[in-house]
């Protein structure tokens, strides 16, 4: 297993992952706080923030595919069970919303908030399993 | 599924880190692998076994329980 070009894979990600973030929220607050709503510059911050989007998930899917076959497998029972929780939680979040259960409008913000978290806890508690 | 793993690596004087690092996964498979958590790809068997100098059957025990 080579150290140093996992390393390289992982600040691959990091650049993509800040730069991907940053893009956001100049895609979200520039058209409120920098120029006009309507302006070309909105999209092209947004068609950006969508091309540096796909370099962070290539980038995600090079350290992938430098996993060995135990990060693998726990890589992937994690993501698949986020997977299946996110849709059966999405769906209900989304059910709830439709009937007017809940008092806020349904959020992409929580569901990516819940994929996150639920990750982390099944890498979390895989990693334990196997350790 | 029963292995020999940890008794052929001590035998060959190395440690996990070593190990691993000689048929190319992280020190942590191997601990899951030693410890029966974990069964390795037939790869990894393979270089396990040139590297013992050991056929995989005498230190990977199937049962056909599992």
């Amino acid at each position: 297993m080579n150290k140093k070009e996992r390393k390289k894979h992982l600040i691959h990600l990091a650049f993509w992952t800040w730069s991907w973030v940053l893009t956001l929220a100049i895609a979200t607050f520039g058209p409120e706080f920098f120029w006009e709503e309507k302006s070309a510059l909105t999209i092209v911050a947004i068609v950006v923030n969508l091309a540096i989007g796909i370099l962070m998930v290539l980038a995600n899917r090079k350290l992938f595919n430098h996993y060995d076959e135990l990060e693998r497998k726990i890589h992937l029972e994690s993501m698949g069970l986020t997977l299946g929780l996110a849709v059966i939680i999405g769906l209900t979040y989304s059910l709830l919303d439709q009937k007017n259960l809940i008092h806020s409008d349904a959020e992409i913000g929580f569901l990516v908030g819940f994929i996150s978290i639920t990750y982390m806890i099944s890498l979390m508690v895989n990693r334990k399993r196997y350790s | 599924m029963k292995n020999k793993v940890r008794e052929l690596r001590k035998l060959q004087g190395l440690t996990q880190e070593q190990l691993a690092e000689l048929i190319g996964v992280s020190r942590q498979t191997i601990n899951a692998i030693e410890k029966e958590k974990f069964d390795p790809s037939l790869p990894t068997a393979f270089k396990m076994s040139k590297l013992f100098g050991y056929p995989i059957e005498q230190f990977f025990l199937y049962q056909e329980t599992e």
